[in-house]
């Protein structure tokens, strides 16, 4: 990655802690990485990993709590400390959002027509015509057929997956540099979800803008992603260039996480490896790495205090002790001095 | 579905036993479509439309395709949750369809099934004991304190702990839950326990320990699955032949990894081609096959092969004929003119 140009978004030792019943929970603990233009990014994790709070908290729709510390820095302004007035000039027109079930994000009341036009002219000064026309042109691009027909629709006379399509139209209505796509074909079957993301992929390139993608399913990430943040229990563990990650994994917790996972070439007469336990609750975690109660490399060490995210060579990140020495079985040729400890 | 065959060859499956445990010829339901204030019927939809199929002791089918084919209502009828309107299910020797009240009580204890939301199935202000104790009760098998007994003896078959029989459902992870559900199912001491998308609301670190979970029990407890999920790779794992539906009908069955390796149906070819799939050591990113469009709709399903609106092989007769299942060599069957020549009867 090229790491000399600005990022677009740089998510900067970000805190959330949201307030309940019985406390408060810490639900992401310095959460730092940065997003290019141009690039894919795919934030992959768990449930309650912190990957969903991540998106919202760069669309600053945190509800209940908010981002408690560190900064979310986009074109020289802290999005983290905007007002809601501020951050509706951003959202939409900069950074838009798609979501898992776009049933849920669509009103039904209104046909499709209508909503993109008022998205439209939500941001725009433009007549309801010419907005309609550019609704119109917004469904052709996203693969809806007869849009001048569809736009008469309300969402539940279309499929899962035209929804799904709607709702990147809107999304794209002002032309964003950031889509936050949170696990936007989870609900969608596997053909559906093959052609969405080959729309995504298109109209990355078209609308030269930067991805944010939010899922926990490998395959989608070894296919769209350019980087990949992984995530754990609220913490990033590692990251670096998808082909790397994938590759050679430098967190036993991504290796465990891809070795569970069936492929067409998995030894069907062998039990899966599977990482004992469960995912942490954010109110228990356990002392030290928050991985070690589950990890089959777990020593003494990762017991007590916290593990610091290490840099290792090639902008990759591992936040394990095994990575502190970059021990050389399994460093490829890269010397040892290039890493620095967060 | 006229070519399909019920009879078992010796040579399709050598791991299971090879005694037919269930099969059902010819499963057919249509749910009527109701519209205005008389609520006349004005179609039908063919959410399964002459299905076969049969499950064998041991073994575990999967159950394949997209939304909307199907694959969930041959699901609720094998369990006799809704009634075929046409076809028979034998099991044990015995029909379940129109089979009254009375006598299918037994078989449901040997039926049982497993949910896609383990919270969702079950009643959050029931302890677990009460929970997995109610199949015991309903179907007399125990009660009082050896209820409880059976109870402590399922959650710690499912690797779970006996003191968790006091706790609530929401006390426990996904992973967990699932367990219960699987226990639950247990209970009866089913011969057949249908997975209805069982593993697939589970984190991938879950899944992984809940599919180890049912091949152990299978071992042990020599059950059968039908496994309907749509994870074609999760699906290839824990199955020993694989079935693929489309629009109501079978169009594609054999050996599950054979299936995977050479899918001799287009739309299972489709299937298999949309799967993104984490690449392997030095494999090139591999951008996947789209078929074009999406599932029509069950209420008006394309005239001959439902599948030629999609087709890349499309042809002439495809249009209008429907073709039948054509019965390949080592147990594959495909539903596709393709395949006409190398049918073997």
């Amino acid at each position: 990655m090229d790491d000399t140009r600005d990022p677009l978004i740089a998510v900067d030792d970000v805190h959330v802690t949201f307030k309940t019943m019985a406390g408060e929970v810490e639900a992401l603990t310095g959460v730092s990485f940065d997003i290019h233009p141009n690039e894919t990014v795919a934030v992959v994790g768990e449930s309650g990993s912190g990957k969903s709070v991540t998106a919202l908290a760069i669309m600053g729709l945190l509800d209940g709590g908010g981002v408690s510390g560190g900064r979310i820095v986009s074109g020289g302004r802290n999005l983290a400390a905007m007002s809601e007035k501020q951050l509706r000039g951003v959202r939409g027109s900069e950074i838009a959002m798609i979501f898992q079930d776009p049933m849920t994000c669509l009103d039904p009341l209104y046909t499709v027509g209508n909503q993109v036009v008022e998205a439209i002219r939500l941001h725009h000064k433009v007549s309801k015509k010419e907005a309609t026309q550019q609704a119109i042109e917004l469904l052709a691009q996203v693969g809806i057929p007869d849009p001048e027909k569809r736009i008469r629709s309300y969402p539940h006379q279309l499929s899962g997956g035209q929804r799904q399509r709607v709702m990147i139209a809107l999304a794209l209505a002002c032309k964003p540099r950031l889509l936050i796509a949170d696990e936007p074909t989870t609900a969608l079957d596997v053909t559906v979800e093959a052609q969405i993301l080959q729309l995504l992929r298109d109209l990355q390139k078209e609308y030269e803008m930067s991805i944010l993608l939010v899922t926990h399913d490998m395959g989608v990430v070894a296919e769209m992603a350019d980087r990949v943040v992984v995530f754990y229990a609220g913490q990033v563990v590692e990251q670096g260039r998808v082909d790397q990650v994938l590759r050679d994994p430098r967190h036993p917790y991504t290796t465990a996480l891809f070795e569970g996972i069936p492929t067409p070439h998995t030894d069907r007469s062998e039990p899966l490896t599977a990482i004992p336990g469960a995912v942490p609750s954010l109110r228990e975690l356990p002392s030290g790495c928050r991985f070690n109660p589950r990890c089959r490399l777990a020593f003494d060490k990762c017991t007590s205090g916290a593990v610091p995210l290490f840099a290792l060579p090639d902008g990759r990140q591992s936040r394990c002790w095994l990575a502190e020495t970059d021990d050389a079985s399994r460093s490829v040729s890269e010397p040892l001095a290039a890493e620095v400890a967060q | 579905m006229t070519a399909q065959t019920t009879h078992n060859t010796a040579e399709e499956r050598p791991a299971a036993s090879g005694d037919t445990l269930l099969a059902a010829d010819s499963l057919v339901k249509h749910f009527p479509i109701h519209k205005g204030f008389l609520r006349r019927t004005v179609g039908q939809v063919k959410a399964v439309d002459g299905v076969s199929f049969e499950i064998r002791r041991g073994e575990t089918v999967g159950l394949v395709g997209e939304s909307g084919c199907g694959k969930s209502t041959v699901a609720r009828m094998v369990t006799r949750l809704i009634e075929p309107t046409s076809g028979s299910i034998t099991f044990g020797g015995a029909d379940l369809v129109g089979m009254p009240r009375s006598e299918l009580k037994d078989f449901r204890r040997k039926i049982q099934m497993v949910f896609q939301d383990p919270f969702s199935s079950l009643n959050p202000r029931m302890r677990i004991v009460d929970s997995l104790g109610e199949p015991l009760v309903a179907h007399g098998l125990s009660k009082g304190q050896s209820k409880v007994d059976r109870v402590c003896e399922l959650l710690e078959l499912v690797g779970l702990s006996a003191k968790d029989r006091n706790k609530y459902p929401h006390q426990f992870s996904g992973g967990q839950a699932q367990r219960i559900g699987i226990a639950r199912a247990l209970a009866t001491d089913p011969d057949l326990i249908v997975c209805d998308e069982a593993v697939s609301s589970l984190d991938v670190s879950v899944q992984a320990q809940v599919l180890n979970l049912l091949r152990r029990l299978q071992g042990e407890l020599g059950l059968s699955y039908l496994f309907i999920a749509h994870d074609l790779n999760v699906v290839r794992y824990i199955s020993d032949r694989v079935y693929v539906m489309y629009l109501g009908r079978m169009v594609e069955r054999g050996a599950a990894e054979g299936i995977m390796a050479e899918p001799q149906h287009p739309y299972t070819e489709a299937l298999i081609g949309a799967i993104a799939t984490p690449s392997g050591e030095g494999e090139e990113r591999r951008i996947r096959a789209v078929a074009n469009g999406a599932v029509p709709s069950p209420s008006n399903p394309p005239s001959g092969c439902h599948f030629h609106t999609r087709c890349p092989f499309v042809m002439d007769r495809c249009r209008s004929e429907v073709p039948p299942l054509y019965e390949l060599s080592e147990g594959r069957a495909s539903a596709c003119f393709l395949r006409e020549k190398e049918a073997v009867s």
